[in-house]
């Protein structure tokens, strides 16, 4: 386990760079590990998914698969591999500041 | 210089409920992780992807060793007899199981996986020759299957990909 300063915050990250502790997630560390995934500007539509993928963590305490954002968060598949193309799987969990999903839908 | 991106190309050839799935869920979760992905069906395989047999996949009994009782709650290693397995009804019974447990689990169903996966953009093609043994045509495709392609062509597509034959 390591630390890492992100948007002026220090968080603890594992060695794949996900986020350990969802509390110390800011929106501004959300906007800083966008870009490091190659989304320069977070719309709405990108709110929408990481602020369910949190509620839904918050729940279950685990970050949610592709297909529990798509049936819950109201995006359709096409317009979740839009936003977070090239891996959303990986790239929603880490924005959002949770560990990677478990799970394999 | 971008670095290439990693490939997965899937040989689907059979078309038992059971050997369905595999290349779904592996597929998706390659997808999810930013991995491209192709699918190749041929022969019985051609079923997960034909309109008229898509939600008509079966699992038999009979010869099929790993499929226990314990499967409906009997503990133990009990198979299902094979002379039990042939009766009328008990491949039914069988995929009513599997589908049931597939449901529980919250997984789609095949024609629902070949969607999704269309929509993320896997690359999904008939094998020609099946096609034509068959005789079938790009109608009685699923929409999402991008064409009817030939063996040779699958190689063509699948240059630097890792393969796995299902």
């Amino acid at each position: 386990m390591s630390t890492r300063m992100i948007a002026g915050k220090t968080v603890q990250v594992n060695e794949e760079g996900f986020m350990t502790n969802p509390a110390e997630w800011t929106k501004e560390i959300a906007e800083e590990l966008a870009k490091e995934e190659g989304i320069d500007c977070l719309t709405d539509a990108h709110w929408k998914v990481i602020e369910f993928s949190r509620e839904s963590a918050k729940d279950s305490g685990k970050a949610p698969t592709l297909r529990t954002i798509t049936t819950g968060a109201g995006v359709s598949t096409k317009e979740l591999f839009m936003l977070f193309p090239k891996g959303p799987a990986k790239k929603v969990a880490r924005i959002a500041g949770l560990g990677k999903p478990e799970g394999c839908v | 210089m971008a670095e290439e991106n990693r490939k997965i190309a899937f040989i689907c050839s059979k078309g038992n409920l059971d050997m369905a799935y595999p290349a779904l869920i592996m597929g998706w979760a390659a997808l999810g992780n930013g991995i491209d992905v192709t699918i190749f069906f041929t022969f019985w395989g051609l079923d997960m992807i034909t309109k008229s047999r898509v939600d008509h996949l079966e699992i038999a009994p009979v010869a099929n060793t790993s499929m226990k009782m314990s499967m409906m709650g009997v503990p133990g290693n009990l198979g299902i007899p094979n002379l039990m397995g042939v009766l009328p009804g008990m491949t039914a019974l069988s995929t009513k199981l599997m589908n049931d447990k597939m449901k529980a689990l919250g997984v789609p169903c095949v024609r629902e996986y070949i969607e999704m996966l269309n929509d993320a953009g896997a690359n999904m093609y008939a094998c020609k020759m099946t096609v034509d043994m068959m005789g079938l045509k790009d109608d009685d495709f699923l929409p999402g299957i991008k064409g009817i392609v030939t063996a040779g062509d699958f190689m063509d597509m699948t240059d630097g990909a890792q393969i796995i034959f299902i």
